[in-house]
């Protein structure tokens, strides 16, 4: 029974863990889409190995999923190249068609075998471990594991091998090919890993949700650092908490595995969104706060040295009529005057506001930015 | 006797399939000529996958099957998921792709966890919720026909009523805004109009394949026209056209499911547009690139040899 | 020269900030009526958007504008808008009529169509910028001048008595460049204001008769005559240093 558990939670880790690396790479390339279109499109790539293998389990599968992947992403760019489909319609076009393919070959002629579109599509964590490799006789885990795993150590080999070309082709493409590092033979080794992961995970979590593990944890991440080899380590913890979390959760209540890990995705993004300090949305209420009040002394200030030493100067730093000038609620004008005086930005002098020299040089800063 | 008493009952189940497929690839072509303009064609893909939770959540809270309570549940469901992209974008660093898949498929998976709750619960009522993952229009029924019929005209009308102000919305969105049209409360109802376009289709064609009914027509349309009323015409006759041939090629032999079938003649037309597409087409590009390139040749022989003779002039003009 | 009362537009301590980064800072502008005004200043300095906050398309974080003493909402069909050529896609399905027909779309109102008498106003706005030849191009085959003659067009039908125009000039030939400064003059003839955001600093004098700086902040404003002058443009142009050596 442990035995059980600890089987499909260390598939979940390095389905998740797999996927996270490569995910990295697609949210900073703003190509979460394409693994979106790819986790479909491969279908018929598998369905037609599938025919020539009878064996779901043949590695060939994952190679002519990689293959239609590539062809998918061609696909993409040939359209968009014709000048007539812009890219989003491409993607929207070219996804669909395949995945349509796919579906009626199954249907049509593989209807009792072992792949159906409801495995394929949604995929089940719990009866991956069914799937057993056995070598020489010895049973050697599920062949997930094996897999996955193996596609975890080929992401892993790749991101080191290539860091710095990736980070290079990431950031700034162009500058990346006048220094001759093929930033296409980059972005087409990125899209074969995933197309090759995709089709891995499929068995455990199916197509659609495999874009949860892909883009979720990095996005996650995204908002807690800025850097690369950070968010890339953040990633894969983030990947792997959701994922044996999620299976948690789903265990004894009896639902959907894969799906529990996409909610537990998204609530744990949603958690690091409130909570990240700088970026979380709370971080980012507080600072609207104070600036709100910073910019409007500042907006105090300007104002009054732009008239400063001019005709309108009186008519214009007059404390009763500011909020007119400024189209500010009287209430708030009275506020701000006051936070200007407290930090002696302004003096008063009877009803006039006169700009300290501190209040002036912030003007000047504020000005000349 | 029996044999024709099913021939009968097949053709008007057809003939129901067929009206439904029709009806709702007019609807989607005519409003995905919108979405594709305005270069939200994947929109559809979002409202789509995430409208299942909200598909489960109403017949959980209402027990019901009825289409018209499935696809308010799918609406509000869709339309909180494009507001969320919408909102993570205006907030963070994160950009739209990333939030455009994270959000589609944690709802998805979501909707899967319900579904798979009362799968075991073991209510008898729900199967055939399923159908609005992979779409089975070989269940449509008279009513889901109606169900489509008149939410997709509803849409369909408050497009036609407000013509003048979505185009105006799509092609200039500042402009619009110059002359007091209110562009926010537009862009709400224009996305309204693709949540009803989208959610009204799910459970023939099917979550995965939805979104490919409003970009498809439109492509197709856009290749042969350049008039923006023509081609949401053309869009919406495509999208029939679609529906109805998708139909009876599905009919004809078992095993081919009626959904994925349709999407595949929506493509078809789409490549048989880009290819032979009178002006825009493939065929008439390359077919006046050539000849283009032989006028050009002419007309540079004929300057070269004109600058020939004029030198030969002035030479002989030349005083020696 | 003598500036009469009313103003045409009265700008007002205006202040935009998108998200914390201010844009403007405290802008005051007075355009008298029957000016043909350059807003001048270098990239980034604000230019499109004191326009933009002018038409109420941004919202200023302080400050107010008027047209003719009231605000825009109440003066909206005395002006016309001419946006920057680029912020549309020109391989939208239509044709140079419609677009330009977009004009009176504000005049229509909700739901109305335009009819025959909008069509014939179109039709004379196309004449006057010289495109009435091509009513029924499709826009994506215009050039970029063509573009500019249409979008010109488009605020023409609006008949406006204001009107504000983002970069008429950018990436257009020369003999629409041409057309486009007659076309305007014109319109300040018969005592329209026109401002215009305005990149090249060689033609402010030949083209206008009144000029703006702007740099986030108002340099100056006044008669191109006594404004022009090259310690203002060193001011907008130059940075810190003349800033400072000013006060």
């Amino acid at each position: 029974m442990i035995q059980d558990h600890l089987d499909i939670i260390l598939i979940a880790i390095v389905t998740a863990s797999a996927c996270a690396l490569p995910g990295v790479f697609l949210v900073l390339r703003r190509m979460t889409l394409m693994s979106d279109a790819i986790s479909h499109a491969i279908l018929p790539g598998i369905v037609l190995a599938f025919f020539l293998t009878h064996n779901i389990s043949s590695p060939l599968l994952i190679l002519a999923a990689a293959a239609t992947g590539v062809l998918t992403v061609v696909f993409v760019e040939l359209l968009q190249k014709t000048k007539l489909v812009k890219e989003d319609a491409a993607i929207g076009l070219v996804f669909p068609a395949l995945f349509s393919i796919g579906v009626i070959l199954i249907s049509r002629f593989a209807s009792n075998v072992h792949l159906d579109t409801d495995a394929v599509l949604l995929g089940e964590l719990a009866y991956a471990r069914f799937n057993r490799l056995e070598i020489f006789g010895y049973d050697i885990g599920p062949i997930s594991f094996s897999v996955m795993g193996g596609m975890l150590l080929l992401n892993l080999a790749f991101i080191l091998i290539f860091y710095k070309e990736l980070k290079l082709a990431t950031f700034d493409a162009s500058l990346a090919a006048t220094l001759g590092f093929a930033p296409t033979l980059i972005h087409y080794g990125l899209m074969t890993l995933v197309s090759m992961t995709t089709v891995g995970a499929f068995d455990a979590v199916g197509s659609i949700l495999v874009v949860a593990l892909i883009a979720g944890p990095p996005a996650t991440a995204y908002l807690m650092t800025d850097s690369l080899a950070r968010m890339l380590i953040l990633s894969v913890i983030i990947g792997c908490v959701n994922a044996v979390s999620g299976y948690l959760l789903a265990y004894p209540f009896g639902v959907s595995i894969a799906g529990t890990i996409a909610t537990v995705t998204f609530l744990v993004f949603g958690l690091i969104f409130l909570i990240v300090p700088n970026r979380g949305l709370i971080a980012i209420a507080r600072r609207h706060i104070r600036q709100k009040w910073e910019f409007a002394q500042t907006m105090l200030v300007i104002h009054l040295f732009n008239h400063e030493g001019l005709p309108e100067a009186h008519e214009e730093s007059e404390i009763a009529h500011l909020h007119e000038h400024l189209q500010w609620e009287p209430t708030f004008a009275t506020r701000v005057v006051k936070q200007a005086l407290n930090n002696r930005y302004v003096s008063q002098e009877a009803t006039q506001l006169m700009l300290t020299d501190r209040g002036r040089s912030i003007a000047q800063r504020a000005l000349v930015q | 006797m029996e044999n024709l008493h099913f021939l009968t009952r097949f053709d008007y189940t057809l003939i129901i399939v067929a009206l439904g497929a029709a009806l709702l690839g007019t609807v989607s072509g005519a409003l995905g000529t919108y979405a594709v303009l305005r270069r939200q064609s994947l929109l559809g893909d979002a409202i789509s996958h995430a409208a299942l939770p909200g598909i489960v959540i109403a017949f959980m809270l209402t027990g019901s099957k009825t289409p018209l309570i499935l696809v308010l549940g799918a609406a509000i469901a869709g339309w909180l998921g494009t507001l969320i992209i919408l909102s993570i974008v205006r907030l963070t660093r994160i950009k739209y792709d990333s939030a455009f898949s994270l959000v589609l498929s944690t709802f998805f998976g979501f909707g899967l966890v319900l579904l798979t709750q009362i799968q075991r619960n073991g209510d008898a009522n729900q199967a055939g919720l399923d159908d609005f993952i992979f779409g089975q229009a070989a269940t449509m029924l008279k009513r889901d026909v109606l169900t489509i019929g008149i939410l997709g005209g509803f849409a369909l009308v408050i497009m036609l009523i407000l013509w003048k102000e979505l185009k105006l919305l799509v092609f200039d969105e500042g402009f619009a805004a110059s002359i007091g049209f209110p562009t926010r409360v537009l862009d709400i109802l224009l996305t309204s109009l693709f949540v009803i376009a989208i959610v009204i289709g799910l459970q023939a064609v099917g979550a995965v394949l939805m979104s490919a009914m409003l970009v498809a027509p439109a492509v197709a349309a856009r290749q042969w026209t350049d008039k923006i009323s023509l081609m949401v015409l053309l869009a919406a006759c495509f999208g029939a056209l679609a529906g109805v041939s998708g139909t009876f090629i599905s009919s004809i032999a078992v095993g081919i499911p009626t959904g994925p079938t349709i999407i595949l003649c929506a493509t078809v037309i789409v490549g048989f547009s880009i290819a032979f597409a009178p002006n825009r087409g493939l065929l008439w590009n390359s077919i006046r690139q050539h000849r283009n390139r032989r006028s050009l040749k002419i007309a540079t022989a004929k300057l070269i040899g004109a600058a020939a003779t004029k030198n030969q002039i002035k030479n002989d003009t030349r005083p020696s | 020269m003598q500036v009469p009362d009313a103003k045409a537009i009265e700008v007002t301590d205006l202040t935009v900030a998108y998200r914390e980064t201010p844009v403007l800072w405290d802008i005051d502008l007075d355009v008298p009526p029957g000016v043909l005004l350059a807003i001048v200043g270098p990239n980034g300095a604000g230019k499109t958007t004191l326009i933009k906050a002018i038409l109420g398309l941004v919202r200023p974080a302080a400050g107010n504008v008027l047209i003719y003493n009231k605000p825009y909402d109440a003066q909206r069909r005395i002006v016309g808008y001419v946006p920057q050529r680029g912020s549309v896609d020109w391989d939208f399905p239509t044709n140079v009529l419609d677009v330009v027909m977009m004009g009176r779309y504000g005049a229509l109102g909700w739901i109305k169509r335009p009819g025959k008498q909008d069509r014939e106003l179109a039709m004379q706005a196309l004449e006057k910028v010289g495109m009435e030849k091509y009513t029924n191009r499709q826009i994506s085959q215009l050039s970029g001048g063509q573009q500019q003659r249409v979008f010109l067009a488009r605020a023409l039908v609006q008949d406006a008595t204001v009107y504000l125009m983002d970069e008429p000039f950018q990436g257009v030939d020369a003999t629409t460049e041409r057309a486009i400064v007659t076309l305007l003059q014109e319109l300040r003839e018969n005592g329209k204001t026109v401002v215009v955001v305005h990149h090249d600093l060689q033609t402010v004098t030949d083209y206008f008769d009144w000029v703006t700086f702007l740099n986030i902040r108002r340099i100056a404003s006044g008669p191109v005559d006594d404004t022009f002058t090259p310690e203002n443009l060193r001011e907008t142009y130059g940075g810190r240093i003349a800033f400072m050596k000013n006060r």
